[in-house]
Protein backbone atom coordinates (compact mmCIF):
# COMPACT_ATOMS: atom_id res chain seq x y z
CA UNK A 1 0.00 0.00 0.00
CA UNK A 2 1.37 3.50 -0.77
CA UNK A 3 1.60 6.11 1.46
CA UNK A 4 -0.30 9.35 1.07
CA UNK A 5 1.48 12.89 0.94
CA UNK A 6 0.20 15.23 3.40
CA UNK A 7 1.15 19.08 3.95
CA UNK A 8 0.16 21.12 6.53
CA UNK A 9 1.12 23.47 9.44
CA UNK A 10 1.64 22.66 12.88
CA UNK A 11 2.25 25.66 15.48
CA UNK A 12 3.00 28.30 12.17
CA UNK A 13 5.24 25.87 10.51
CA UNK A 14 5.02 24.40 7.29
CA UNK A 15 5.45 20.43 7.54
CA UNK A 16 5.01 17.32 5.57
CA UNK A 17 5.30 13.71 5.76
CA UNK A 18 4.08 10.71 4.33
CA UNK A 19 1.38 8.46 5.84
CA UNK A 20 -0.54 5.41 6.06
CA UNK A 21 -4.05 6.31 5.86
CA UNK A 22 -4.41 4.46 8.74
CA UNK A 23 -2.17 6.29 11.08
CA UNK A 24 -3.90 8.76 13.56
CA UNK A 25 -2.85 12.75 13.38
CA UNK A 26 -1.58 11.83 16.94
CA UNK A 27 0.63 9.09 15.15
CA UNK A 28 2.10 11.55 12.62
CA UNK A 29 2.28 14.15 15.46
CA UNK A 30 4.50 12.29 17.45
CA UNK A 31 6.31 9.45 15.13
CA UNK A 32 7.06 11.80 12.19
CA UNK A 33 7.08 15.31 13.06
CA UNK A 34 8.92 14.28 16.50
CA UNK A 35 6.19 16.10 18.51
CA UNK A 36 6.12 14.15 21.40
CA UNK A 37 4.06 16.61 23.75
CA UNK A 38 0.68 14.77 22.29
CA UNK A 39 0.25 11.66 24.49
CA UNK A 40 -1.89 8.73 23.87
CA UNK A 41 -3.88 8.14 27.00
CA UNK A 42 -6.46 5.98 25.72
CA UNK A 43 -6.78 6.48 21.61
CA UNK A 44 -10.40 6.30 21.72
CA UNK A 45 -11.53 9.88 22.55
CA UNK A 46 -12.09 9.49 26.35
CA UNK A 47 -9.40 10.98 27.96
CA UNK A 48 -8.16 13.93 26.24
CA UNK A 49 -4.01 13.65 26.46
CA UNK A 50 -3.65 14.01 22.88
CA UNK A 51 -5.47 16.97 22.29
CA UNK A 52 -4.59 19.63 19.61
CA UNK A 53 -6.25 22.41 17.84
CA UNK A 54 -7.74 22.07 14.14
CA UNK A 55 -7.85 25.05 12.27
CA UNK A 56 -8.53 26.80 15.52
CA UNK A 57 -11.28 23.81 17.17
CA UNK A 58 -9.84 21.51 20.10
CA UNK A 59 -10.20 18.10 18.79
CA UNK A 60 -8.79 14.83 20.44
CA UNK A 61 -5.19 14.21 17.50
CA UNK A 62 -6.06 9.69 18.17
CA UNK A 63 -9.51 10.53 16.47
CA UNK A 64 -8.00 12.14 13.40
CA UNK A 65 -6.52 10.55 10.82
CA UNK A 66 -3.08 12.14 9.65
CA UNK A 67 -4.18 12.10 6.46
CA UNK A 68 -7.00 14.65 7.66
CA UNK A 69 -4.42 17.36 8.39
CA UNK A 70 -4.07 17.98 4.23
CA UNK A 71 -3.88 21.86 4.69
CA UNK A 72 -5.04 22.56 7.84
CA UNK A 73 -3.64 24.99 10.82
CA UNK A 74 -2.96 22.45 13.62
CA UNK A 75 -1.33 23.88 16.84
CA UNK A 76 -0.07 21.59 20.22
CA UNK A 77 1.34 21.77 23.20
CA UNK A 78 4.71 22.62 22.04
CA UNK A 79 3.57 25.98 20.26
CA UNK A 80 2.24 27.29 23.44
CA UNK A 81 4.60 28.66 24.95
CA UNK A 82 6.61 31.93 23.40
CA UNK A 83 10.42 29.90 22.97
CA UNK A 84 11.69 30.20 26.75
CA UNK A 85 8.64 32.28 28.07
CA UNK A 86 6.06 29.92 29.74
CA UNK A 87 2.47 30.74 28.43
CA UNK A 88 0.31 32.08 32.20
CA UNK A 89 -1.41 28.62 31.68
CA UNK A 90 1.79 27.09 32.07
CA UNK A 91 3.02 29.10 34.94
CA UNK A 92 -0.03 28.97 36.86
CA UNK A 93 -0.14 25.14 36.58
CA UNK A 94 3.46 24.61 38.06
CA UNK A 95 2.70 27.71 40.68
CA UNK A 96 -0.13 25.68 41.80
CA UNK A 97 1.35 22.09 41.15
CA UNK A 98 -1.33 21.21 38.86
CA UNK A 99 0.29 18.12 37.91
CA UNK A 100 1.80 15.10 39.27
CA UNK A 101 2.63 12.51 36.43
CA UNK A 102 2.42 14.88 33.76
CA UNK A 103 0.42 12.34 31.10
CA UNK A 104 -2.40 14.77 31.07
CA UNK A 105 -0.90 17.99 31.31
CA UNK A 106 0.24 19.05 27.33
CA UNK A 107 -3.72 18.20 26.90
CA UNK A 108 -5.26 19.79 29.61
CA UNK A 109 -2.96 23.13 28.75
CA UNK A 110 -4.43 22.84 24.86
CA UNK A 111 -8.11 22.17 26.22
CA UNK A 112 -7.65 25.44 28.73
CA UNK A 113 -5.93 27.67 26.18
CA UNK A 114 -8.76 26.86 23.93
CA UNK A 115 -11.27 27.75 26.47
CA UNK A 116 -9.79 31.14 27.49
CA UNK A 117 -9.34 32.09 23.68
CA UNK A 118 -13.38 31.61 23.15
CA UNK A 119 -14.18 32.32 27.25
CA UNK A 120 -12.17 34.68 28.53
CA UNK A 121 -14.03 34.78 32.00
CA UNK A 122 -15.75 30.86 32.29
CA UNK A 123 -17.02 29.86 35.70
CA UNK A 124 -15.64 27.13 37.33
CA UNK A 125 -19.23 24.81 36.25
CA UNK A 126 -18.07 26.47 32.14
CA UNK A 127 -14.70 25.02 33.46
CA UNK A 128 -15.14 22.35 34.37
CA UNK A 129 -17.78 20.78 31.61
CA UNK A 130 -15.04 22.15 28.94
CA UNK A 131 -12.19 20.04 30.70
CA UNK A 132 -14.76 17.32 31.27
CA UNK A 133 -12.76 15.24 28.37
CA UNK A 134 -9.63 15.63 29.76
CA UNK A 135 -8.79 12.87 32.11
CA UNK A 136 -6.19 13.19 34.91
CA UNK A 137 -5.81 10.70 37.67
CA UNK A 138 -3.74 11.72 39.71
CA UNK A 139 -4.29 15.36 40.70
CA UNK A 140 -8.42 15.12 41.46
CA UNK A 141 -8.73 18.21 39.21
CA UNK A 142 -9.30 20.54 41.73
CA UNK A 143 -5.73 22.33 41.53
CA UNK A 144 -6.13 22.10 37.48
CA UNK A 145 -9.24 24.02 37.70
CA UNK A 146 -7.95 26.43 40.25
CA UNK A 147 -5.09 26.57 38.06
CA UNK A 148 -7.28 27.72 35.12
CA UNK A 149 -9.52 29.99 37.13
CA UNK A 150 -6.74 32.15 38.35
CA UNK A 151 -4.83 32.14 34.62
CA UNK A 152 -8.04 33.40 33.54
CA UNK A 153 -8.08 36.09 36.01
CA UNK A 154 -4.66 37.32 35.45
CA UNK A 155 -4.98 37.19 31.52
CA UNK A 156 -8.46 39.21 32.01
CA UNK A 157 -6.11 41.84 34.39
CA UNK A 158 -3.14 42.07 31.97
CA UNK A 159 -5.49 42.64 28.95
CA UNK B 1 -7.41 0.60 3.71
CA UNK B 2 -7.76 2.76 0.48
CA UNK B 3 -8.37 6.56 1.39
CA UNK B 4 -10.83 8.92 -1.04
CA UNK B 5 -11.75 12.34 -0.21
CA UNK B 6 -14.25 12.67 -3.53
CA UNK B 7 -15.90 16.33 -4.27
CA UNK B 8 -19.21 15.33 -4.77
CA UNK B 9 -21.70 12.57 -3.21
CA UNK B 10 -22.29 11.57 -6.52
CA UNK B 11 -18.58 10.79 -6.70
CA UNK B 12 -18.18 9.30 -2.83
CA UNK B 13 -21.77 7.30 -3.92
CA UNK B 14 -19.88 5.37 -7.33
CA UNK B 15 -16.86 4.90 -5.09
CA UNK B 16 -18.71 3.12 -2.41
CA UNK B 17 -21.12 1.39 -5.20
CA UNK B 18 -17.84 0.51 -6.88
CA UNK B 19 -15.69 -0.93 -4.05
CA UNK B 20 -15.41 -4.41 -2.72
CA UNK B 21 -15.10 -5.84 1.35
CA UNK B 22 -15.91 -3.41 3.98
CA UNK B 23 -16.82 0.45 3.12
CA UNK B 24 -16.72 3.13 5.87
CA UNK B 25 -17.39 6.98 5.00
CA UNK B 26 -15.51 9.49 7.33
CA UNK B 27 -17.70 12.41 8.70
CA UNK B 28 -16.13 13.12 11.87
CA UNK B 29 -14.57 9.89 12.84
CA UNK B 30 -15.35 9.50 16.27
CA UNK B 31 -17.02 6.09 15.93
CA UNK B 32 -14.93 5.00 12.71
CA UNK B 33 -11.37 5.57 14.10
CA UNK B 34 -12.97 3.91 17.58
CA UNK B 35 -13.52 0.87 15.64
CA UNK B 36 -10.58 1.30 12.97
CA UNK B 37 -8.39 1.43 16.14
CA UNK B 38 -10.35 -1.66 18.50
CA UNK B 39 -9.90 -3.78 15.06
CA UNK B 40 -13.80 -4.30 15.32
CA UNK B 41 -14.31 -2.59 11.81
CA UNK B 42 -11.11 -2.33 9.41
CA UNK B 43 -13.00 -1.05 6.50
CA UNK B 44 -11.27 -1.37 3.07
CA UNK B 45 -12.50 1.32 1.18
CA UNK B 46 -12.45 4.95 3.90
CA UNK B 47 -14.24 7.36 1.87
CA UNK B 48 -13.96 10.83 3.74
CA UNK B 49 -16.59 13.15 2.39
CA UNK B 50 -15.45 16.31 4.05
CA UNK B 51 -13.74 17.54 1.20
CA UNK B 52 -17.24 18.30 -0.25
CA UNK B 53 -18.45 21.22 -1.13
CA UNK B 54 -21.28 22.73 1.71
CA UNK B 55 -21.00 19.35 4.05
CA UNK B 56 -20.21 22.31 7.13
CA UNK B 57 -22.86 24.35 5.89
CA UNK B 58 -25.85 25.34 8.50
CA UNK B 59 -28.59 26.70 6.37
CA UNK B 60 -32.04 28.43 7.01
CA UNK B 61 -34.46 27.89 3.87
CA UNK B 62 -36.71 30.31 3.04
CA UNK B 63 -39.54 28.41 4.70
CA UNK B 64 -38.32 28.02 7.87
CA UNK B 65 -36.63 24.40 7.17
CA UNK B 66 -33.14 24.05 8.06
CA UNK B 67 -30.48 21.86 5.99
CA UNK B 68 -27.46 20.72 7.69
CA UNK B 69 -24.53 19.55 5.94
CA UNK B 70 -23.40 16.32 6.79
CA UNK B 71 -20.00 17.08 8.08
CA UNK B 72 -21.42 19.73 10.38
CA UNK B 73 -20.10 19.37 14.12
CA UNK B 74 -21.64 19.52 17.63
CA UNK B 75 -19.97 22.40 18.16
CA UNK B 76 -21.05 24.57 15.24
CA UNK B 77 -24.30 23.49 16.15
CA UNK B 78 -24.38 24.66 19.09
CA UNK B 79 -22.57 27.93 18.36
CA UNK B 80 -24.96 28.66 15.76
CA UNK B 81 -27.10 31.59 16.82
CA UNK B 82 -30.48 30.75 15.84
CA UNK B 83 -30.75 27.19 15.15
CA UNK B 84 -31.10 26.59 18.93
CA UNK B 85 -34.07 28.98 19.19
CA UNK B 86 -35.63 27.08 16.55
CA UNK B 87 -34.89 23.49 17.64
CA UNK B 88 -33.25 23.51 21.39
CA UNK B 89 -33.92 19.86 21.45
CA UNK B 90 -32.03 18.81 18.97
CA UNK B 91 -29.48 21.01 19.95
CA UNK B 92 -29.05 19.53 23.23
CA UNK B 93 -29.36 16.08 22.33
CA UNK B 94 -26.42 16.68 20.09
CA UNK B 95 -24.68 19.34 22.78
CA UNK B 96 -24.53 16.16 25.34
CA UNK B 97 -22.37 13.66 23.35
CA UNK B 98 -18.87 13.31 24.11
CA UNK B 99 -16.25 16.00 25.42
CA UNK B 100 -15.46 19.05 23.90
CA UNK B 101 -13.20 17.63 21.74
CA UNK B 102 -15.39 15.06 20.43
CA UNK B 103 -18.14 17.96 19.90
CA UNK B 104 -15.43 19.77 17.36
CA UNK B 105 -15.49 16.97 15.12
CA UNK B 106 -18.83 14.70 15.88
CA UNK B 107 -22.14 15.37 13.46
CA UNK B 108 -25.76 13.91 14.25
CA UNK B 109 -24.88 12.21 10.47
CA UNK B 110 -22.31 10.04 11.85
CA UNK B 111 -24.30 10.05 15.40
CA UNK B 112 -27.46 8.25 13.45
CA UNK B 113 -25.58 6.08 11.05
CA UNK B 114 -23.09 4.53 13.53
CA UNK B 115 -26.52 3.03 14.44
CA UNK B 116 -26.47 2.74 18.02
CA UNK B 117 -29.92 2.63 19.86
CA UNK B 118 -28.24 4.65 22.38
CA UNK B 119 -27.27 7.58 20.34
CA UNK B 120 -28.26 11.21 21.79
CA UNK B 121 -28.90 13.09 18.79
CA UNK B 122 -31.52 10.48 16.90
CA UNK B 123 -34.48 10.21 19.36
CA UNK B 124 -33.89 14.15 18.76
CA UNK B 125 -34.10 14.00 15.52
CA UNK B 126 -36.88 11.80 14.92
CA UNK B 127 -39.49 13.79 17.45
CA UNK B 128 -38.36 17.04 15.61
CA UNK B 129 -39.41 15.00 12.63
CA UNK B 130 -35.71 15.40 10.80
CA UNK B 131 -34.90 13.69 7.63
CA UNK B 132 -31.59 12.96 5.85
CA UNK B 133 -31.45 13.14 1.89
CA UNK B 134 -29.53 10.26 0.63
CA UNK B 135 -27.33 10.12 -2.59
CA UNK B 136 -27.38 6.61 -4.11
CA UNK B 137 -26.00 5.42 -7.89
CA UNK B 138 -29.97 5.85 -8.94
CA UNK B 139 -30.01 9.56 -7.56
CA UNK B 140 -31.53 10.89 -4.57
CA UNK B 141 -34.50 9.89 -2.18
CA UNK B 142 -35.59 11.48 1.50
CA UNK B 143 -35.89 9.19 4.26
CA UNK B 144 -37.13 10.03 7.78
CA UNK B 145 -34.71 9.42 10.60
CA UNK B 146 -36.58 6.44 12.23
CA UNK B 147 -36.27 4.63 8.95
CA UNK B 148 -32.23 4.53 9.32
CA UNK B 149 -31.38 1.85 11.89
CA UNK B 150 -32.58 -1.41 11.54
CA UNK B 151 -30.92 -2.82 14.82
CA UNK B 152 -27.72 -2.15 16.73
CA UNK B 153 -24.91 -0.94 14.20
CA UNK B 154 -27.40 -2.06 11.72
CA UNK B 155 -28.92 0.70 8.97
CA UNK B 156 -31.11 0.72 6.07
CA UNK B 157 -29.23 2.39 3.30
CA UNK B 158 -27.75 0.17 0.32
CA UNK B 159 -23.99 -0.16 -0.94
CA UNK B 160 -23.27 2.80 -3.00
CA UNK B 161 -25.82 4.96 -1.05
CA UNK B 162 -24.55 7.82 1.45
CA UNK B 163 -26.47 10.45 3.50
CA UNK B 164 -25.58 14.07 1.32
CA UNK B 165 -28.19 16.45 3.72
CA UNK B 166 -29.35 16.70 7.32
CA UNK B 167 -33.01 18.03 7.02
CA UNK B 168 -35.00 19.60 9.67
CA UNK B 169 -38.30 21.10 9.37
CA UNK B 170 -39.45 24.61 10.14
CA UNK B 171 -40.08 25.07 13.39
CA UNK B 172 -43.42 27.21 13.06
CA UNK B 173 -44.98 28.80 15.86
CA UNK B 174 -46.17 27.81 19.10
CA UNK B 175 -44.01 24.81 19.16
CA UNK B 176 -40.75 23.38 20.96
CA UNK B 177 -39.14 20.68 21.55
CA UNK B 178 -36.78 19.10 24.19
CA UNK B 179 -34.50 15.92 25.02
CA UNK B 180 -33.40 14.39 27.81
CA UNK B 181 -31.37 11.41 28.87
CA UNK B 182 -30.61 9.58 31.69
CA UNK B 183 -26.62 8.97 32.52
CA UNK B 184 -25.19 7.77 36.23
CA UNK B 185 -23.25 10.77 36.11
CA UNK B 186 -23.14 14.56 34.84
CA UNK B 187 -21.16 14.63 31.60
CA UNK B 188 -18.88 11.68 29.34
CA UNK B 189 -21.17 8.60 29.33
CA UNK B 190 -23.90 6.71 26.96
CA UNK B 191 -27.74 6.82 27.50
CA UNK B 192 -29.10 4.34 29.68
CA UNK B 193 -32.70 5.86 28.55
CA UNK B 194 -33.02 9.13 26.22
CA UNK B 195 -36.47 10.43 25.42
CA UNK B 196 -36.97 13.60 22.64
CA UNK B 197 -40.54 15.39 22.57
CA UNK B 198 -41.49 18.04 20.13
CA UNK B 199 -44.97 19.40 20.54
CA UNK B 200 -47.24 21.95 19.16
CA UNK B 201 -50.01 23.93 20.68
CA UNK B 202 -53.18 26.27 20.35
CA UNK B 203 -53.64 28.14 23.45
CA UNK B 204 -52.59 25.37 26.50
CA UNK B 205 -53.67 22.50 24.24
CA UNK B 206 -51.68 20.58 22.73
CA UNK B 207 -51.89 19.73 18.71
CA UNK B 208 -49.20 17.99 17.43
CA UNK B 209 -46.83 15.65 19.07
CA UNK B 210 -44.06 13.48 18.73
CA UNK B 211 -42.08 11.55 21.06
CA UNK B 212 -38.96 9.11 20.45
CA UNK B 213 -37.23 6.62 22.59
CA UNK B 214 -33.78 5.83 22.82
CA UNK B 215 -31.46 3.12 24.53
CA UNK B 216 -34.73 0.80 25.07
CA UNK B 217 -34.75 -1.10 22.27
CA UNK B 218 -33.26 -2.52 19.99
CA UNK B 219 -33.28 0.49 17.47
CA UNK B 220 -34.77 4.16 18.43
CA UNK B 221 -38.14 4.16 18.73
CA UNK B 222 -41.09 6.88 17.50
CA UNK B 223 -44.03 6.28 19.66
CA UNK B 224 -47.32 6.97 18.46
CA UNK B 225 -49.12 6.07 21.75
CA UNK B 226 -47.35 8.54 23.40
CA UNK B 227 -48.30 11.37 21.08
CA UNK B 228 -51.77 10.17 21.34
CA UNK B 229 -51.52 10.41 25.27
CA UNK B 230 -50.65 14.09 24.92
CA UNK B 231 -52.76 15.85 21.96
CA UNK B 232 -55.47 17.10 22.66
CA UNK B 233 -54.65 17.66 26.36
CA UNK B 234 -53.20 20.25 28.58
CA UNK B 235 -50.42 18.11 29.67
CA UNK B 236 -52.29 17.90 32.85
CA UNK B 237 -51.28 14.83 35.29
CA UNK B 238 -53.79 12.63 33.63
CA UNK B 239 -52.28 13.25 30.23
CA UNK B 240 -48.45 13.39 31.83
CA UNK B 241 -49.21 9.85 33.45
CA UNK B 242 -50.73 8.16 29.83
CA UNK B 243 -47.60 9.65 28.31
CA UNK B 244 -45.68 7.54 31.06
CA UNK B 245 -47.50 4.71 31.02
CA UNK B 246 -47.62 4.19 26.58
CA UNK B 247 -43.82 5.11 27.26
CA UNK B 248 -43.27 2.20 29.52
CA UNK B 249 -45.35 0.07 27.61
CA UNK B 250 -43.45 1.07 24.17
CA UNK B 251 -39.61 -0.78 25.87
CA UNK B 252 -38.02 -3.58 24.65
CA UNK B 253 -34.58 -2.96 26.35
CA UNK B 254 -31.64 -5.24 27.22
CA UNK B 255 -30.28 -5.36 30.99
CA UNK B 256 -26.94 -4.55 30.40
CA UNK B 257 -24.03 -2.91 33.17
CA UNK B 258 -25.73 0.26 32.75
CA UNK B 259 -29.28 -0.28 32.91
CA UNK B 260 -31.45 -3.31 34.49
CA UNK B 261 -34.67 -3.84 31.92
CA UNK B 262 -37.14 -2.68 35.14
CA UNK B 263 -34.95 0.23 35.54
CA UNK B 264 -34.87 1.28 31.69
CA UNK B 265 -38.69 1.08 31.59
CA UNK B 266 -39.05 2.93 34.80
CA UNK B 267 -37.27 5.47 33.90
CA UNK B 268 -38.32 5.83 30.52
CA UNK B 269 -41.79 7.23 31.68
CA UNK B 270 -40.46 9.36 34.62
CA UNK B 271 -37.96 11.17 31.38
CA UNK B 272 -40.92 10.76 28.79
CA UNK B 273 -42.54 13.28 31.36
CA UNK B 274 -40.23 15.91 32.31
CA UNK B 275 -39.22 16.19 28.52
CA UNK B 276 -42.75 16.89 27.21
CA UNK B 277 -42.93 19.72 30.64
CA UNK B 278 -39.96 21.10 28.88
CA UNK B 279 -41.07 20.98 25.09
CA UNK B 280 -44.46 22.56 26.65
CA UNK B 281 -42.86 25.01 28.10
CA UNK B 282 -40.66 26.12 25.16
CA UNK B 283 -43.72 25.74 22.92
CA UNK B 284 -45.03 28.74 25.22
CA UNK B 285 -42.19 30.56 24.97
CA UNK B 286 -41.24 30.27 28.19
CA UNK B 287 -37.79 29.56 28.93
CA UNK B 288 -36.78 26.06 30.23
Amino acid sequence: MSKLHVSTTVNGDAVEYLCDPRETLLDCLRDKLNLTGAKEGCGTGDCGACSVTVDGRLVCSCLMLGVEAEGKQIETVEGIAEGDVLHPLQKKMIEYAALQCGICTPGILVAAKSLLEKNPNPTEEETRYWLAGNLCRCTGYDKIIRAVMDTAAEMREAS
Amino acid sequence: MDYHSPASFAEASALAANATGITRFLAGGTDVLVQLRSELVTPDTLIDIKKINGVHDITRNADGSWTLGVATTGAEMSEHPDLGKDWPGVVEAMDLIGSTQVQGRATLTGNLCNGSPAADSVPAMVAAGVTVTVTGPDGTREIAVEDIPTGPGKISLAKGEVVSAVNIPARGENAGDAYLRFIPRTEMDIAVVGVGVSLRLDGDTITEARVSLGAIAPTVLLVEDCAKALVGSKLDDAALDALAAAASAACNPIDDKRGTIAFRTEVAGVLAKRAAKIAYARAKGENA
